[in-house]
C-alpha cells in the first residue's frame, strides 16, 4: 500500500521506517530541511523537504494514488488541515490525524476526522493494562483478525475459582489455550478445577472483550 | 453586537479598538499576555489569555453569546481550526478567518468559511495603486487613513 505521512518528528520518522519495514511504499513530508536530509540518510529517498499543509506539494507527494494520509505533527491545527486538504484536493480515502492535545479529538471529529491518535489515550490504556487490581489484561489484536489475546488472573473471592473451565460459561468462538499453574503449563482440559492465582491465557473475539470479563469476575 | 477575537496580534488589536469605541462589546482572547499591549489605551472590552482553538477558552470568551467572530493569530491553520469551531461547533453566523496563503484561503472558502488572505488583498491594492486603477481600493485606503490619523491624535 501507498501511505503519505505529514510531519517527520519522532512519531514520523519511526511510522514510516516501521510501514518500510513491513513491505510498503511510502512518502514523508517534512518542511524543515536538516531533519528531511536526515531522515532522506537513514530511510532512503522517500522524503519530499516541504510543508504539508500546502496542496500542491500534497500533490507532488502523489496523495491522489495514497492509500491514507497520515498527519503527525506536533501542532493539531496543521494536522487538522493536512487532513482536510488530503481528503478535499486529493480525494484521499482515508485520512489519520495525531491528536496532541486530547480534548480535540472530539473537535476533529466534529470537523470531519474520523481517525484519530491520541499519545496520551495510548498511553492511559497502557497504564490501565498495568493496573494491579485488575487481573485481566487484554494483551494484544491478532492481526488479520477480529480476535485478541487476553490473559486473566483467577482472584481470591472470585465465583471462577473452583469451576471447570467448562462451567466459566465463556462466550462462543473463545478458546483457553491454556492455565499457567504455579510457573506450569496445563491443558485447559474440561474437568481441570481453576484455582487462585491460576493465569488463563484466553483467545476471545474483541468485542467480546467485556463478556469474558464478566464470566471471569 | 457581542464580537469575538482571536489573536491580539496587529490586526486583532486594531480591528478591535475599531470594534470596541463603535460600541461594540468585544471580547480579544490571546496566548500571551503582552500580545494585549498592543491594543489601543482607550479598549474597554475583554481580555481573555488562552488558546483560540481549545473549547472551554471559547465559552469562557462567550462564544455561545456571540453574533461575531474573527480569528486573526499568525498561524493560518490555526485560525481555519478556529473558525470551524465556531462555525461548526458553536452555530456562530458570521465567522471571518484570516488566511495569509492565497490557495488555502481559497479551498476553505469554497467549503464555506469566509476567509480573507491580507497577502491578495494588499498585493491587489498595490497593484491598483501602481496602475492609478481609480475603482479598486479608493474607498478603502480612505477609510483606514482616517483610522490611523485617530489612531496617531490617541497616542
Amino acid at each position: 500500500m501507498y501511505f503519505v505521512i505529514a510531519g517527520g518528528g519522532e512519531v514520523g520518522f519511526h511510522l514510516a521506517k516501521a510501514l518500510l519495514e513491513a513491505g510498503h511504499e511510502i512518502m514523508l513530508i517534512e518542511s524543515d530541511r536538516r531533519r528531511a536530509q536526515f531522515i532522506e540518510e537513514h530511510l532512503g529517498s522517500v522524503v519530499l523537504n516541504a510543508p504539508a499543509d500546502e496542496g500542491r506539494y500534497q500533490v507532488e507527494a502523489g496523495c491522489q494514488r495514497a492509500d491514507a494520509v497520515i498527519a503527525v505533527t506536533g501542532e493539531d491545527p496543521a494536522n487538522l488541515v493536512i487532513c482536510q486538504l488530503a481528503k478535499w484536493k486529493c480525494n484521499v480515502p482515508r485520512v489519520i490525524a495525531r491528536v496532541n492535545d486530547p480534548k480535540n479529538e472530539i473537535v476533529f471529529k466534529a470537523l470531519g476526522i474520523d481517525e484519530t491518535i491520541s499519545s496520551t489515550r495510548v498511553l492511559m490504556s497502557v497504564i490501565e493494562q498495568e493496573l494491579p487490581s485488575s487481573g485481566f489484561l487484554p494483551l494484544m489484536p491478532l492481526t488479520g483478525s477480529h480476535l485478541e489475546l487476553i490473559e486473566a488472573e483467577i482472584g481470591p473471592n472470585t465465583p471462577s475459582a473452583g469451576k471447570t473451565v467448562h462451567a466459566l460459561g465463556l462466550p462462543r468462538g473463545t478458546a483457553v489455550g491454556g492455565i499457567v499453574r504455579k510457573g506450569n503449563v496445563l491443558h485447559a482440559d474440561d474437568d481441570i478445577r481453576l484455582e487462585v492465582g491460576d493465569r488463563l491465557v484466553i483467545l476471545a473475539p474483541t468485542k467480546d472483550e467485556a463478556e469474558v470479563r464478566k464470566a471471569l469476575s | 453586537m457581542k464580537i469575538v477575537i482571536v489573536g491580539c496580534g496587529r490586526v486583532g488589536a486594531f480591528l478591535a479598538g475599531l470594534l470596541d469605541s463603535g460600541g461594540h462589546d468585544v471580547t480579544i482572547v490571546d496566548l500571551e499576555r503582552g500580545s494585549f499591549g498592543h491594543l489601543p489605551a482607550s479598549f474597554k472590552g475583554t481580555t481573555l489569555m488562552g488558546n483560540g482553538t481549545d473549547l472551554e477558552v471559547l465559552r469562557q470568551a462567550g462564544i455561545d453569546k456571540t453574533d461575531a467572530f474573527f480569528t486573526l493569530t499568525q498561524g493560518d491553520n490555526r485560525n481555519l481550526m478556529a473558525a470551524q469551531v465556531a462555525k461548526q461547533v458553536f452555530g456562530v453566523k458570521q465567522v471571518i478567518a484570516k488566511v495569509n496563503d492565497p490557495i488555502r484561503a481559497n479551498t476553505y472558502r469554497k467549503h464555506g468559511i469566509v476567509t480573507v488572505s491580507r497577502t491578495s488583498i494588499l498585493g491587489t491594492l498595490l497593484e491598483a495603486m501602481l496602475m492609478g486603477d481609480p475603482e479598486v481600493g479608493k474607498v478603502l485606503v480612505e477609510k483606514a487613513r482616517a483610522h490611523e490619523a485617530e489612531m496617531a491624535e490617541q497616542v
